[in-house]
């Protein structure tokens, strides 16, 4: 399939649920995409059934299932799709923070998962992320089977790992977020997410794979994903850094690793806790122009050895206060005479210009970077999360 | 990617310099594997020539400190640059990998 194609194909998805209300509020909350031609849903209740689907018609293109159904669970189901069509992709709906089963289902293959009470838009996003997903990984096999060029499969592995970043922000009274990536030529495994908490809490990730490719590709998209869930079950940052280094130890032939900053905030009262894996350590940002590096919590990089504990810190983010997460693509940005960028030049451009918001002080950073590297070849992802508490 | 190695009483001193990023890393991993020997009983990387190391390269690094455990050799890096040894700190690889402030404190190590 190429690329161009993707916009105009009819994706054809089966949605597996007992619950007999989901088939009406399915195809009138997706009406528009309907009706434009770019999705066509079909249904089935329980696992039994959509097996049964799935032989009849061999159009479809991914699965959307429920967990808990009569006959056969969806879990069992996720085992048997691959043994119809291997390219199928599948994204299980499961009970909120229920982590066991979504492991579960990431081991037996899932892409990604969504929520109970079912948020369409939520939905809508993930069934956009496979399907591109679906698409890159098609022109990987495609590739593969013409022994292109190593080059294609770096270009394949890119577009999967823009199609994990969040596409917009949580927009709050009381904060601002905004995220960005220049992506490396070649290399670079980073990504970030923002997750909407309990509580009207955030959830915050930049992350840093160590490898590039494909596989790192996949694995990134493995570790956003146990991100994800993790954070929606835990309230406590280290606790997720725990559970998602342990999941991702489970068959890592690959010895991949990544490192990651995990921060949740609570704009209610300020406070912003966090837990590093081996990350770079983010750098807080007053309203005044003056920063300083968050204390070190000396956590290891995640995949690296199971069974660790990470160490969290509080603190309280003042109104004006502005946390800056971001990868070593950033501070190890090299110019023509070979230095690096460093920490002290990215507070200098908030000394000499306080932020006065999340979107500038991103923007910011990435021309600082594009300026002081100026024409150097990036050798990594230039990455940076920005969160800023507003009010006061 | 040139490794230039030494080898005393069974201990293998190998010696890269430059950068290793995501552009080198396997051709790193490629020359490492081929420095090392079957009957080598210990293994050194001296770091003092190496001015950049990506997480790429980390992995290079966890690799070999896993093929080395398995086939029981031991295994240490020595001569770290300030640069580079903050890449380890902040990955936290500084609490996996025995390293060592210089060749000789490398040596004593790997040889008790």
């Amino acid at each position: 399939m190429a690329m161009q194609d993707a916009q105009t194909d009819v994706y054809k998805i089966l949605v597996v649920d007992d619950e007999p209300d989901l088939e009406p509020l399915i195809l009138q909350r997706m009406r528009r995409n309907i009706r434009s031609g770019r999705y066509a849903f079909v249904f089935a209740h329980n696992g039994v059934e959509a097996l049964e689907v799935l032989q009849r018609d061999t159009d479809i293109d991914m699965v959307v299932s429920d967990i808990n159904m009569p006959q056969m669970d969806g879990l069992t189901l996720l085992e048997q799709i691959p043994k119809v069509d291997p390219n199928i992709r599948s994204v299980i709906v499961s009970a909120y923070g229920d982590m066991r089963n979504i492991r579960t289902a990431m081991n037996r293959g899932a892409f990604d998962f969504v929520t109970k009470p079912l948020d369409f838009e939520d939905l809508q996003i993930t069934i956009e992320r496979t399907l591109t997903h679906m698409a890159e990984w098609k022109e990987a096999l495609q590739s593969r089977d013409k022994l292109v060029a190593i080059q294609n499969e770096l270009d394949v592995a890119s577009k999967i790992q823009q199609s994990i970043l969040p596409a917009s922000f949580p927009e709050s009274p009381g904060y601002e977020v905004y995220g960005n990536m220049l992506p490396a030529r070649n290399v670079g495994g980073d990504f970030f997410d923002v997750v909407l908490l309990e509580n009207d809490k955030l959830g915050l990730a930049v992350a840093d794979v160590s490898d590039k490719g494909v596989p790192a590709a996949l694995f990134m998209m493995s570790s956003r994903t146990l991100l994800k869930g993790s954070a929606i079950g835990h309230s406590a940052p280290g606790d997720v850094l725990s559970e998602v280094n342990d999941l991702l130890n489970e068959d890592n032939e690959t010895f991949m690793f990544v490192t990651v900053v995990y921060a949740a905030f609570d704009p209610a009262s300020g406070n912003l806790t966090y837990a590093n894996g081996g990350h770079n350590n983010p750098l807080l940002v007053h309203a005044d122009g003056s920063s300083e590096e968050l204390p070190m919590t000396g956590g290891i990089a995640l995949g690296v050895m199971p069974e660790l504990e990470y160490r969290q810190n509080s603190m309280t983010l003042a109104p004006g206060d502005t946390l800056v997460l971001y990868t070593d693509g950033v501070s190890e940005a090299m110019n023509s005479h070979g230095e690096e960028f460093g920490v002290e030049r990215l507070q200098q451009i908030f000394s000499d210009h306080p932020p006065t918001s999340a979107r500038e002080a991103n923007e910011a950073i990435l021309q600082a970077v594009s300026a002081f590297a100026d024409g150097t070849p990036q050798s990594d992802d230039v990455t940076c999360l920005v969160l800023r508490r507003t009010g006061g | 990617m040139d490794i230039n190695t030494e080898r005393e009483g069974g201990t293998l001193i190998a010696k890269t310099g430059g950068r290793v990023d995501g552009t080198n890393a396997s051709e790193f991993q490629d020359a490492l594997k081929g420095a090392i020997g079957a009957d080598d009983k210990a293994v050194i990387l001296d770091f003092e020539d190496l001015s950049y190391i990506s997480s790429a390269g980390l992995r290079v690094i966890l690799l070999t400190a896993k093929d080395m455990r398995t086939a029981n050799v031991k295994f240490a890096v020595c001569s770290l640059s300030q640069s580079v040894r903050d890449v380890f700190t902040i990955s936290g690889f500084d609490q996996i990998i025995d390293i060592h402030d210089d060749q000789q404190a490398a040596r004593s190590a790997v040889s008790s």
